[in-house]
C-alpha cells in the first residue's frame, strides 16, 4: 500500500496532487489552502459532515468547478491552471480535456443520457473521444455490462431501469474510458436502501480487480473501510485527520472525528 | 342584408356562392398553407441556429445572435413585410431585389417567428438538467458533440410544446400577407364577403383557420410524443394515437393522460 507521507522522497510523481487549493463560492470559502496527494493505485475516501468540501474536491478534479486559487495536478499534468514563468495561467480547454480523459466520474444521480440506450451511453465517449471503432467499442461495452451484471439490459432505455441498475450502467460507462483515476461522488446516496448493496458489490469487485486510483466520497462507512487504503476526515474545508481505515474507524485521535463517527455509525 | 337574422335567411344562397368560389378559396388555402409551412420551416432553422448561438462559447457570437433576435422580435411583422415588399426593391444595386409575394411572406414570417423561437430554443437548452452537462464533461466529450448528441435531443422534447404554439401563431399571423399581394385564405374570404356579408364570410374564415390550426396541433403532438418517447418519458406513438388530439405539452405518465 502506497503511503502518502513517503511520496515526497520517491522519484514517482503523485497521481493526484492538490497544491495550495482555494475554492470559494462567492464570499463563502469552501476550501482554504488545501494540500494533499493520492498515489498511483491508491484508494482514498473522504468522510466528514455535509458542506465540508468533500464533493467540491471531486468536482475540482473533474474540472466541473472553477478553481479559485492554487493548482490541481493529475499524473503530473496541471488541470485548470498552470504555473508558467511564475504566472498562474489558464490551461487551454483542449489540453485540459486530454488530461481529463484519464479521469472517470460516477455521480450521485447517475446522469445517464436518457436519449440513448444503455449500450449507446457506454460507447459514446469511446467512439468519439478515444476514437475506437464500433467493432472495438461494442464488445468492450458488452464485457463491462457483463461485469456490472447488466448484460441483458444493453438495449434498454435508462428510464426503464431501477436506480441501482442505472448506477451500475453509469459505472460501466465511466470504466469504458479506461480511466486511471475514478471519482465516486456519493454514488449510493440517491438509491433506495435495498439497492445500495448491488452497487457497492460491483465497486468492491472493481477495486479488487483493477489498480485504478480512486477518490471516494461516501456515507457508507463499511464500504469505506473495505476498499480504502486511506481515509481523510474533512471538516470546514480542512483535513482534520487522516490515516488507514482501521485506525480512523477504530481509534480516531481527533475529537471532531470521534463525534462524526459516533453520529453516523 | 347583414346581421344574425340575415345570416340564417341567406344561408342557402350564401353556401351556393361559397361553393361557386371554392376554386379561388382553395387557391387561398394553398397560399396560406405554403406561407405557414415554409415560413414555419425557416423559423425553425432560425430558431435553432440563433438559439444555440445565444449559448455559444464566444461572446461575439452570443451578442450578434442577441441583437438579431431582439431586432426581429421587436419590430412589427407588418413593417417587416412592407420593408421586404416595398423598400427592398428601391435599394441601390446589389440589394434592389424584387421578391415574389410568397418569398416576402415566408421571409418575414420566418424571421419574426424564428426570433421568438430562438428564445424558446435557448430556454429549453438551459432547462436540460445540469447533471447532463456534467456527464458530458466527465466523459471528456467536446462541448459541440455534447450539445448535438445529448443536449439538443433532450431540449427538443422540451421545446416542442412552445414551438407548436408559435407555429399556430404564425398561421394566424399569416392572415396579413395579403397586404403584400399574396392572395391567401384571408384575401379570398374578403372577396366572398362582398357577396355574402360579414357574418357568413368571417364565420367561414374562423372555421377554416381553426381546422388548419388543428393540422398543426396534430403534427406537433406527433413530434412531441415521439421526442418524449425517445428520452424515456411516455409511450411510443404507435401505442398512443389518442395523444395526437390533446393540448400541447400535456404531461403523460405510464401511457395515461394526467
Amino acid at each position: 500500500m502506497p503511503d502518502n507521507a513517503d511520496n515526497a522522497g520517491q522519484p514517482g510523481i503523485p497521481h493526484i496532487e492538490f497544491r495550495d487549493v482555494v475554492k470559494k463560492f462567492g464570499d463563502n470559502t469552501v476550501l482554504n489552502d488545501l494540500n494533499f496527494t493520492v498515489a498511483k493505485g491508491e484508494r482514498v475516501t473522504l468522510i466528514g459532515p455535509s458542506g465540508s468540501g468533500k464533493t467540491t474536491i471531486l468536482r475540482l478534479v473533474m474540472t466541473l468547478e472553477e478553481l479559485t486559487g492554487g493548482y490541481v495536478f493529475v499524473g503530473g499534468d496541471p488541470l485548470q491552471y498552470e504555473d508558467r514563468g511564475g504566472k498562474r495561467q489558464r490551461v487551454p480547454d483542449k489540453v485540459r480535456r486530454r488530461t481529463t480523459t484519464q479521469i472517470g466520474m460516477v455521480f450521485q444521480h447517475f446522469n445517464l443520457f436518457p436519449n440513448m440506450s444503455v449500450l449507446e451511453n457506454i460507447i459514446e465517449a469511446p467512439l468519439h473521444v478515444m476514437g475506437l471503432s464500433k467493432a472495438e467499442a461494442i464488445p468492450k461495452a458488452e464485457a463491462l455490462l457483463e461485469k456490472v451484471g447488466m448484460a441483458d439490459k444493453r438495449d434498454f432505455n435508462p428510464s426503464q431501469l431501477s436506480g441501482g441498475q442505472q448506477q451500475r450502467v453509469a459505472i460501466a460507462r465511466a470504466l469504458a474510458m479506461d480511466p486511471e483515476v475514478l471519482l465516486l461522488d456519493e454514488v449510493t446516496s440517491a438509491l433506495d436502501p435495498e439497492l445500495v448493496g448491488e452497487v457497492l458489490t460491483v465497486l468492491k469487485d472493481i477495486a479488487e480487480e483493477t489498480d485504478i486510483s480512486m477518490l471516494i466520497v461516501t456515507h457508507e462507512m463499511q464500504f469505506a473501510r473495505d476498499v480504502s487504503d486511506r481515509v481523510m476526515m474533512f471538516d470546514e474545508g480542512r483535513i482534520v485527520e487522516e490515516g488507514a481505515p482501521e485506525k480512523i474507524f477504530s481509534s480516531p485521535e481527533s475529537q471532531r472525528t470521534q463525534d462524526f463517527l459516533r453520529a453516523v455509525l | 342584408m347583414d346581421g344574425v337574422i340575415g345570416f340564417f335567411e341567406k344561408l342557402g344562397p350564401n353556401l351556393e356562392i361559397l361553393v361557386a368560389r371554392m376554386p379561388q378559396i382553395l387557391d387561398g388555402i394553398q397560399a396560406t398553407v405554403l406561407a405557414t409551412a415554409l415560413g414555419g420551416l425557416l423559423a425553425l432553422v432560425i430558431a435553432i441556429v440563433f438559439g444555440i448561438a445565444q449559448v455559444a462559447k464566444y461572446a461575439a457570437v452570443r451578442i450578434a445572435a442577441r441583437i438579431f433576435v431582439e431586432f426581429f422580435r421587436g419590430t412589427s411583422l407588418v413593417v417587416q413585410l412592407f420593408w421586404l415588399a416595398f423598400v427592398l426593391p428601391q435599394l441601390p444595386y446589389p440589394f434592389g431585389w424584387r421578391l415574389a409575394p410568397l418569398v416576402v411572406a415566408v421571409l418575414a414570417l420566418g424571421l419574426n417567428y424564428g426570433a421568438y423561437g430562438a428564445e424558446v430554443v435557448r430556454g429549453s437548452i438551459g432547462s436540460v438538467p445540469r447533471g447532463q452537462y456534467e456527464a458530458i464533461s466527465a466523459l471528456s466529450l467536446s462541448p459541440m458533440r455534447g450539445m448535438f448528441r445529448v443536449i439538443i435531443p433532450q431540449a427538443w422534447a422540451l421545446m416542442l410544446p412552445s414551438l407548436s404554439n408559435l407555429w399556430i401563431q404564425l398561421l394566424k399571423g399569416s392572415a396579413i400577407v395579403s397586404t403584400v399581394l399574396l392572395y391567401d385564405l384571408y384575401f379570398r374570404v374578403e372577396q366572398v364577403r362582398d357577396q355574402t356579408g360579414t357574418w357568413f364570410a368571417f364565420l367561414f374564415a374562423l372555421l377554416a383557420y381553426y381546422l388548419l390550426a388543428w393540422v398543426i396541433v396534430i403534427i406537433m403532438n406527433a413530434l412531441e410524443v415521439r421526442a418524449k418517447h425517445k428520452i424515456g418519458r411516455g409511450p411510443a406513438l404507435s401505442k398512443s394515437w389518442g395523444m395526437l388530439f390533446r393540448a400541447p405539452g400535456s404531461v403523460v405518465k405510464g401511457g395515461a393522460l394526467v
